[in-house]
């Protein structure tokens, strides 16, 4: 079989054949970090066409048609024009904080793909707090977003970056105490384990009720925390222009827009991991003929299409729900989910220890 | 030379196929590159030209007025302050995550306690109005 860890020792075999150690790690790593970026532009690219092309069909119209076959091409373009246009700080800005803001932003992005099981062994660091790591990562995106906000010089942008960082902060309780669900009925945080747990079947099947209370949670979670409609407070067009991003051009905006979408393809993919087995085919307990024809669907197209899937569902989101305001946004954190959540984890140990699950 | 890079390098790497905590490194750098090019690029291609309005702050073409780094509603601080008792919490819940199956109904009960408390003091900043949007 031809999977991703084979390829991987054979070119490591092949390198060291003609390198000595030092030379063959460093080769390997320009090839890791080579994919990752290739990997990154690709997603921002068609999660962007993808966006623009599911808001078309849900307003009953065409979108982008005129760059390449059926307006395939039309990122490409967006990101050309972007490229020539002039990144430029505002007089006022805090200079340093203004160009380090959509780097970190980047970093965070760039990082959370680290422990993130594409396909079968196809996974850069499988770390056994894998969930700890994503979730404590995440959070870090808030820094880029209060320092954007707050070194650009503008009103909006500094509303828009306090806004973001109550909305953030508040809604990674949720989105922890969901995803800890998943942790005490596989009982590791390590994602490889998370997902060999599914083997016979996905959490949001064997789980019963509580586990699809802890998908329903985490997917408004993750929604809020990666400032999307119906949360996109951070950046309400309408109020604020483009809130923290008020005074970005160029490049520099570019980065940011990256780098929020790659967040929620990374969301969207530890939901797909923790609620729908990552990598995992369908499988049915012990329905073994069942399970053996789903194997022959490749993992990596098993695991694209979960987070695709959940990625259509959290754009769906944003043409059904009107935009929140600020006060309903916290009250519906703190006044429903979190003690939802906080009771559907009591209720989620009670089925683990009693052995409800299958 | 290159000995000593590999015995630097080897600290963060077990050398076969799988790339361990050196990915970190890989992903930093690669995530600076990214940008750094990307924004060298758009520096190389473009001609920049100053005139008096274009540092201006953005507020729909009327200029700004007063200090921009205003005060804020101090709502945002005080949600930033439960916030943080509440994190504390979470992060507390993660060991426990992992033994609870194995633990059972003692890890159970201890959960319990742990929420009470946790709920009194969450009933508490309800109370005082801690929660409610000014």
């Amino acid at each position: 079989m031809w999977s991703f860890s084979n390829i991987a020792n054979l070119v490591h075999e092949v390198l060291a054949e003609h390198f000595n150690p030092a030379i063959t790690l460093a080769i390997e790593m320009v090839i890791a970090g080579v994919s990752v970026i290739g990997l990154f532009a690709i997603l921002g690219l068609v999660l962007v066409i993808m966006e623009r092309k599911v808001s078309a069909w849900m307003q009953i119209r065409l979108g982008p048609n005129r760059v390449g076959p059926k307006g395939m091409l039309q990122s490409l373009a967006d990101t050309l024009k972007l490229i020539v246009k002039e990144g430029m700080t505002p007089n006022g800005a805090d200079k340093l904080l203004f160009n380090l803001a959509p780097f970190i932003a980047m970093i965070v992005a760039m990082l959370l793909m680290a422990p993130i099981a594409f396909a079968k062994d196809l996974q850069m660091w499988d770390l056994n707090i894998g969930i700890l790591y994503v979730s404590a990562l995440s959070s870090v995106t808030v820094i880029s977003i209060l320092m954007a906000g707050w070194s650009s010089n503008n009103k909006f942008s500094l509303l828009g970056a306090m806004r973001s960082g109550a909305q953030i902060v508040s809604y990674e309780l949720s989105a922890g105490l969901s995803a800890l669900a998943i942790v005490v009925l596989t009982g590791s945080l390590q994602i490889s384990e998370i997902i060999t747990s599914q083997a016979n079947g996905w959490w949001i099947f064997k789980g019963h009720i509580p586990a699809i209370i802890a998908f329903v949670t985490f997917i408004i979670a993750v929604t809020a925390e990666t400032n999307r409609a119906p949360f996109d407070l951070a950046e309400a067009e309408s109020e604020l222009t483009a809130g923290f991003h008020t005074e970005y051009s160029g490049m520099k905006f570019a980065l940011f827009f990256l780098a929020e979408y790659v967040n929620v393809f990374i969301m969207c993919s530890i939901a797909a991991t923790l609620f729908f087995g990552g990598w995992m085919p369908l499988h049915i307990g012990n329905w073994h003929k069942f399970n053996h024809v789903m194997d022959f669907i490749p993992s990596s197209i098993w695991f694209f299409g979960k987070t695709f899937f959940l990625i259509f569902v959290i754009m769906w989101f944003r043409w059904t729900f009107p935009r929140l305001r600020i006060d309903q946004l916290l009250d519906l954190e703190w006044k429903y989910l979190l003690p939802i959540t906080m009771f559907n984890l009591l209720l989620v140990t009670a089925v683990a220890i009693l052995g409800w699950h299958f | 030379m290159s000995g000593t890079v590999y015995c630097i390098v080897a600290i963060f790497v077990e050398i076969p196929s799988f790339m361990g905590a050196s990915s970190l490194i890989v992903l930093i750098i690669a995530a600076i590159a990214f940008s750094g090019i990307a924004i060298m690029l758009s520096k190389l291609v473009l001609k920049a030209t100053t005139n008096k309005q274009k540092g201006e702050p953005y507020e729909c073409g009327i200029p700004t007025k007063g200090e921009t780094r205003m005060r804020l509603n101090v709502g945002y601080y005080l949600f930033a302050l439960i916030f943080l008792i509440f994190d504390v919490e979470l992060v507390f819940l993660y060991p426990w995550a992992v033994v609870a199956k194995k633990a059972g109904w003692i890890a159970f009960a201890e959960i319990i306690v742990f929420f009470f408390i946790l709920f009194m003091g969450f009933l508490y900043a309800h109370r005082k109005g801690a929660l409610k949007w000014m």
